[in-house]
């Protein structure tokens, strides 16, 4: 079971599993347990999934968000995979999901996920986190709360810091 | 000039603590070097050749007094007490120890001064024109719009991790552009409308580097109260389409160019449509906020000193020929803006010792209200400069190297650190524009053949922005060995262009013998009054080709 990263700090553990994208001529398997599966086949096989409510998605970095328009809040969650920390797509994908896509459930932050990003993360409407195996939990909570507050709007405030001045 | 409030100081405070902690954790063990690398980018630290590196920014090249001489003490305490200013208005320290620059971070807090975003593939500091404010030819003050996207720019949590590096810059004048920002990832060009609203002309795309371009009008008016907000959708656009997969085509010129700039526009005022009347839409009560940080100083009227100059000038050449090369026209009737050169031959161009940085922090005191900026010419501007006050000015500085009147000539020579101290350069290139300063170094020759850019960069990196210097120098290694590659003809103004490359390169030795050919070229085609950009522009690269390769 992973241990799961909340934004106030705490760990919690669940059992979200992820589903990788089958291969080439492969179907996908949904498992019993709670599962996180490619947003592009539950897209395509939605109406499978209607009997259970532990069946969320996962976006790589280099897909559209816009493809959940409109059904984002029939998942109970949704991850967005860092294939690699630097890689920041994943930013703007968060901001997409909440501010355009108006998704109010849960958003996971998974794959390549170290401690010095997760700040940036929140502000952008993750809410969950799964930090790379072995990087140390027990620092996220510092990490998460180096700053008090930003200069800019961003999901966690639509008020950038030129109007909280006034 | 700006001044932090209890925000900016916490948020400061905050970043300094973070980097302490993370270099902690580095030097601990506990993040990877691969994993360092972004966050220390991010401060400004860079490893390099023979040492790390410190970029310390200055937003938009304003210094104050007090912020030189805490500069000048870091150089003693922390490094070998000399700097380096570079060709995006910052400053360099060449010697940190790795484990002090939290400190050093520290004491730049303490007088309101930072690394943040000096380096990485991130937002980089915005600069702009050195004559803002006191030029007479400009549509408004850019400073407080370049401060807005400093602040909105400054630990964006969207655009931490780009594709690639991402400057911004901004021109105010109407007929010059100092701040070269057709060649800058996004260039704002301050403009009025038909309505007299203020707003911006918006190039993105343009560039130096390996690819060099200069950047297309993506939207030709954009109301000043919308910037934010579409600077964000222009860097939502790069941040989720440019490319990620070669480090070499990441910059958002290949993605404009790929999508054609029509293209790109559409994409942007598509995701900007969303977003433009958020909360982030600046209200007249922010502008004006920052708009009163930047007002004029306490100007004196300044008796009128036409014949007593006219008599120094008349009696003293040099003093002369400095006014007429380093000294400026001002709005204010009565003042001057002073270029400080940094270009003396013999000293890397940019380095400043410890005692200089004091020195130009009392010049600053005693004869501009106590600020200064740096010019991505890599000299230093007193922008409020008493007329009854100049001779008196010259006579200081002479004897401490800042008045070399070579402003925009030949030997005012924009140069990369190269390989004497960047890890990445090909070939070095301060030795470069030494000897070349060598070759011209008779006044009255340098004065006759006029303005001209000459641009030396170490690699294809082009820090010294070789491609939009008039005459551009670009190290390259053959086999081991240094040679330069000469470009003719780009120009960094309003009529910004890259340059041609002339041939092929040079051994360092024969440098200033090829400079000197070129030259000769120019001398011998030039109408009267013509400057070399325009006599390249109407003969051609072909003269030039056949003397040097002759």
């Amino acid at each position: 079971m992973p241990d799961v990263i909340t934004s106030d700090g705490s760990v919690r553990q669940d059992d979200w599993v992820i589903v990788p994208t089958p291969a080439e001529g492969e179907s996908l398997v949904v498992p019993p347990e709670p599962a996180l599966i490619p947003a592009g086949l539950w897209l395509a096989g939605k109406e499978h999934y209607e009997g259970r409510d532990d069946i969320g998605v996962w976006l790589d970095s280099h897909e559209e968000p816009e493809m959940l328009a409109g059904v984002v809040n029939e998942l109970p969650v949704i991850a967005v995979n860092f294939p690699k920390f630097s890689d920041g797509r994943g930013y703007s994908i968060a901001r997409l999901l909440r501010e355009r896509l108006n998704y109010r459930n849960e958003l996971r932050a998974v794959g390549d996920v170290l401690l010095d990003q997760l700040q940036f993360m929140k502000r952008c409407g993750f809410d969950t986190y799964v930090l790379r195996a072995d990087k140390d939990i027990n620092k996220a909570a510092r990490c998460l709360n180096f700053f008090t507050q930003g200069y800019q709007a961003a999901t966690d405030t639509d008020i950038p810091l030129f109007r909280r001045r006034a | 000039m700006y001044v932090y409030d209890e925000h900016d100081r916490q948020i400061a405070a905050e970043r300094v603590a973070q980097f302490r902690d993370q270099t902690e954790r580095a030097l601990a063990g506990e993040l990877r070097e691969d994993e360092f690398l972004p966050l220390r980018l991010q401060n400004g630290l860079y490893v390099q050749r023979l040492a790390p590196m410190l970029r310390i920014a200055v937003p938009y090249g304003m210094l104050r007094s007090a912020q030189l001489r805490r500069l000048a003490r870091i150089t003693r305490d922390y490094d070998k007490g000399y700097a380096h200013f570079t060709t995006r208005q910052n400053v360099q320290l060449n010697w940190p120890a790795i484990e002090d620059v939290p400190d050093i971070l520290a004491e730049l807090a303490e007088v309101e001064m930072h690394a943040n975003q000096t380096s990485g593939n991130c937002i980089r500091n915005t600069t702009t024109d050195q004559f803002s404010g006191v030029q007479a030819d400009e549509i408004t003050d850019p400073r407080p719009y370049c401060e807005i996207i400093r602040q909105w720019s400054t630990f964006h949590p969207e655009f931490a991790f780009l594709p690639r590096k991402f400057k911004v810059a901004v021109n105010a004048s109407e007929h010059t552009d100092r701040a070269a920002i057709q060649v800058h990832d996004i260039g704002l060009q301050m403009v009025r409308n038909e309505q007299g609203e203020l707003g911006f002309r918006v190039h993105v795309g343009g560039g130096l580097g390996r690819t060099p371009m200069v950047g297309p009008v993506i939207r030709e008016f954009l109301p000043e109260h919308d910037l934010l907000t579409y600077l964000e959708a222009v860097l939502r656009v790069y941040n989720r389409y440019g490319r990620r997969d070669n480090k070499f085509k990441a910059r958002i010129k290949i993605l404009v160019k790929a999508l054609t700039p029509e293209g790109f526009a559409a994409k942007v005022e598509d995701e900007w449509s969303h977003i433009k009347d958020s909360p982030t839409r600046l209200t007249d009560e922010a502008i004006n906020r920052f708009k009163g940080y930047f007002t004029e100083p306490d100007y004196q009227q300044v008796p009128d000193v036409t014949e007593t100059l006219a008599t120094q000038r008349f009696e003293n050449r040099e003093f002369d020929q400095w006014i007429a090369h380093n000294v400026d026209a001002h709005k204010k009737p009565g003042y001057a803006i002073v270029t400080l050169t940094m270009k003396k031959t013999g000293t890397p161009p940019g380095d400043v010792s410890d005692r200089q940085l004091e020195q130009i922090a009392d010049l600053a005191d005693q004869y501009s209200f106590g600020e200064v900026r740096v010019t991505h010419q890599q000299n230093v501007v007193l922008a409020d400069v008493r007329k009854d006050q100049l001779f008196e000015l010259w006579q200081s500085i002479t004897p401490m190297g800042f008045a070399t009147a070579n402003l925009n000539t030949l030997t005012d020579v924009i140069c990369c650190p190269g390989g004497d101290y960047c890890a990445l350069a090909n070939a070095k290139s301060i030795p470069v524009a030494e000897a070349i300063q060598r070759q011209f170094d008779d006044m009255d020759y340098l004065y006759d053949i006029g303005n001209i850019d000459l641009n030396i960069s170490g690699c294809m990196n082009a820090c010294g922005h070789h491609h939009v210097g008039n005459i551009g120098v670009l190290g390259v290694d053959k086999k081991g060995e240094e040679f330069y590659q000469i470009s003719l003809g780009g120009s960094s103004h309003h009529d910004a262009a890259i340059g041609k490359i002339l041939g092929p390169s040079f051994a360092r030795d024969d440098m200033p013998e090829v400079i000197q050919k070129i030259i000769n070229v120019y001398v011998d085609h030039r109408t009267e009054e013509e400057p070399f950009l325009d006599t390249y522009r109407r003969i051609g690269i072909e003269p030039f080709k056949e003397r040097v390769y002759a």
